[in-house]
């Protein structure tokens, strides 16, 4: 790997903004930006496996993280004893009925390939059989879960475990969820795949929403355990009271700036550790082939590479990352809202993020997620201070001026629309272009 | 008997009326979608902002004529506002594509590369949508709220359900099937609808034979973004206007157009009806419904719906994606590409 002074000086000057936030604003908020950076990097690391290695256009970003969320809630939380005697039974067989009306459909469609109409009335059949006995079943287990103790839980909680666990589970829960959708849309290309991604990733999301038993629904998982130590914790301890007096701070500033390194600690080891599997990954002779089959897909299929199962396996491992993201992020919150994953914010902001910062390398991706993530929360201060600047004339109650003043906070969705355009037209390898 | 009027009455009100409705104005917005498809050959993620940008220019136009007096009376004012908001989404349109489009179509660039700038256009257009409206909800309905309201319904025939009809409704469905009635007439009967329908299924042909291609791509526009304003104004109308809502949309638009079969105008329309349809009723208790048929012992106890409502946005999906696998060109064919 040569030493490249320009990139590192980006990376560099990347730190030296967030510490001038820090200086300016406060070193509170830039380590809440710096932790969302990390987090958003290693999202973006997860679509550069996709689309910078394989040229898969994954639009289901949302519905992956939301999926590592719920493995945080699934992991961490306590189990609701009386919810599981409620129902636990009940859905545990609506489930299993449900994956058998899957298995006995796609069967059948399989099976019954040159049987032409006979093969659609089969199929439909089973399909309707198993949806009314899954709703049979799972109807009244439902209802008994959500009775308990509804304003509490009314859910059939987790399993209790370290919350660091979620990290891994949430990747392999997104991974699962990959294999099923790549299975479905990977026959489609461009397009068609972005939007049958997009919309997978919405039925995820109405299924988070509104499966209370499982999830809360829409009335949120709060209090998820910490993998680090609690603000009131750190008030009390000797300590970190005796370096706040050495320090000269306020024993609150110091509680929260720890709390958030130790964050910004954690993600990093994750990051660092996702970012040298990635680099392995790209150098070495599965990635040249990877690169291959994107850039010239019949060439590497007469070569003899199965192209359909490597674009499902980067699809898997792609997705998984983006799903251990989504927990990390759920974690950093310590709540589970099901109704904040929004496309715009979860999916094409990453999407902007991988190609400002050059699709098809690592570094570039995660420049991209720390450039795109400080400017979509510090566009909005300088969108205020620039319409401060320019109204300056005005008197206060001015229409234009009050109008102006009220919508900066919009101006973040501009700029990210600029910054898009802009550099795809005039470097569109991005900041940190493929080697 | 009278049971079974009932149940006509009802599955009228609250199934046929609310679908039509809302299968007119994705059948507008796949329209949009699937007429740029045909021409650029990408699938534009700002079309669904294109609609909100044309909306607020016809919210502001109301605004501006309702506090100069003027009113049409029965009608929405928003309808004389509309040629107004049409020219201001087309200069949009028509500057987006000078500014960003056409240097990658100088390029031959890939359509990928098209999609990932229609989602730069998109974040700037949501932006500006929100700098001139703001986010909150923005009612700019006026006029009869009915055309014959649920007692009327009643009074008249003496039935037990009542069969409301909004004006709103009433208006989407006569404005969409006069403006897909233009629409076909414009693409089959003049040389620019012809020398379109040439270039959407071979360019190279239609290049050799003259066809001036940056006219082709103008007038893709030009219709993409009435046909948007026209729709989403329609859609607000008869909800309400939040730019927000006008992301949401943009998926069932996209469902639309790809089961009907992208590039393919004919199918979009049909896609709309196939896509509001069964959002409708798939969401839809047939409690009711069945409780008017059946004898009384026999009625059933549960609410007899197959998705709860919170589902509305996934049926569609659903759909797309059954259809993407069992007939991946859509229901009607979409031209080779």
């Amino acid at each position: 790997m040569t030493i490249n002074l320009r990139n590192i000086g980006m990376f560099v000057l990347m730190v030296g903004l967030i510490a001038l936030v820090g200086m300016l604003q406060s070193w509170s908020v830039a380590f809440a930006i710096l932790n969302l950076c990390l987090i958003s990097a290693i999202m973006s690391l997860g679509i550069n496996i996709q689309w910078g290695y394989g040229g898969l256009l994954n639009f289901g970003v949302m519905g992956f993280a939301a999926l590592g969320g719920l493995a945080g809630v699934l992991v961490s939380m306590p189990p609701v004893s009386e919810a599981w005697s409620a129902g636990g039974n009940g859905v545990i067989l609506a489930l299993a009925i449900a994956i058998a009306t899957i298995i006995a459909a796609t069967l059948s469609y399989i099976k019954l390939r040159n049987r032409g109409t006979y093969r659609l009335i089969v199929t439909g059949l089973i399909v309707v059989v198993g949806y009314f006995a899954t709703r049979w079943f799972m109807d009244p287990a439902v209802d008994a879960i959500e009775a308990v103790d509804s304003a509490r839980t009314g859910y059939l909680g987790g399993l209790g475990l370290p919350i660091l666990f979620s990290w891994i589970i949430g990747g392999l829960f997104a991974a699962a969820a990959a294999w099923v959708v790549g299975k479905i849309a990977l026959g489609l290309r461009e397009d068609y795949l972005a939007i049958a991604t997009l919309g997978i990733s919405e039925i995820i999301v109405a299924m988070l929403k509104n499966e209370d038993w499982l999830t809360r629904g829409v009335k949120n998982v709060n209090g998820i355990p910490r993998p680090v130590l609690y603000e009131v914790d750190i008030q009390k301890s000797d300590f970190f009271l005796k370096i706040a007096a050495d320090w000269n701070m306020s024993i609150v500033d110091l509680s929260s700036i720890v709390v958030k390194l130790s964050y910004a600690s954690l993600f990093l080891i994750v990051l660092l550790f996702i970012l040298w599997l990635s680099e392995k990954a790209l150098h070495s002779p599965w990635g040249r082939m990877m690169r291959a089959i994107r850039d010239n897909e019949t060439a590497a299929e007469a070569m003899g590479k199965d192209v359909t199962w490597r674009y499902l396996q980067i699809f898997i491992l792609g997705s998984a990352v983006i799903g251990i993201a989504g927990a990390m992020l759920m974690t950093l919150d310590g709540q589970f809202t099901p109704a904040s994953y929004q496309p715009l914010r979860y999916t094409f902001l990453i999407w902007v993020m991988v190609i400002v910062g050059g699709s098809g390398n690592n570094w570039g991706s995660i420049l991209g997620g720390f450039v795109i993530w400080f400017f979509w929360v510090e566009a909005e201060p300088l969108g205020l201070w620039l319409m401060d600047v320019i109204t300056a004339g005005m008197s206060e109650d001015n229409a234009l001026r009050i109008h102006l003043l009220q919508s900066a906070a919009h101006m973040r969705l501009m700029t990210m629309g600029i910054v898009l355009l802009l550099v795809l037209r005039f470097t569109p390898r991005g900041l940190i272009p493929e080697r | 008997m009278e049971n079974l009027f009932n149940a006509i009455v009802l599955i009228a009100n609250y199934l046929v009326i609310p679908g039509m409705t809302y299968g007119c104005q994705l059948a507008l917005g796949a329209l949009g979608v699937t007429l740029v498809f045909g021409i650029l050959r990408f699938s534009n993620f700002a079309h669904g902002e294109t609609m909100a940008f044309g909306t607020t220019i016809a919210i502001l136009t109301t605004w501006w004529l309702q506090s100069a007096g003027v009113s049409l009376g029965p009608l929405p004012t928003a309808l004389l506002t509309l040629p107004i908001a049409i020219l201001a989404a087309i200069v949009l349109c028509l500057g987006t594509d000078k500014l960003v489009y056409r240097f990658y179509r100088s390029k031959k660039s890939d359509p990928v590369i098209f999609l990932i700038a229609s989602l730069g256009v998109m974040f700037f257009y949501n932006g500006l949508v929100r700098f001139i409206i703001g986010p909150k909800d923005q009612v700019f309905t006026d006029g009869d709220r009915f055309l014959i309201t649920a007692r009327e319904f009643k009074q008249i025939t003496g039935l037990n359900e009542g069969l409301a009809i909004k004006t709103t409704q009433a208006i989407t469905v006569v404005a969409a099937v006069m403006i897909v009635a233009a629409l076909f007439w414009f693409l089959n009967k003049t040389r620019s609808g012809k020398s379109m329908r040439a270039y959407s299924d071979n360019e190279d042909l239609a290049l050799l034979s003259g066809i001036n291609p940056d006219r082709v791509v103008m007038i893709a526009w030009i219709l993409s973004a009435a046909l948007a304003t026209i729709a989403g104004t329609l859609y607000g109308l008869d909800k309400s206007f939040k730019p927000f809502t006008y992301l949401q949309i943009l998926l069932p638009i996209f469902a639309s157009a790809i089961v009907g079969g992208l590039g393919n105008p004919l199918g979009a329309i049909a896609g709309g009806f196939v896509v509001a349809f069964s959002e409708v009723s798939v969401t839809f208790a047939y409690k009711k419904f069945l409780t008017y048929l059946v004898p009384e012992s026999w009625a059933p106890e549960g609410l007899v719906q197959l998705l709860s409502t919170d589902y509305k946005f996934a049926v569609s999906f659903v759909i797309l994606v059954l259809v993407l696998l069992i007939k991946p060109t859509g229901l009607f064919g979409r031209q080779s590409s």
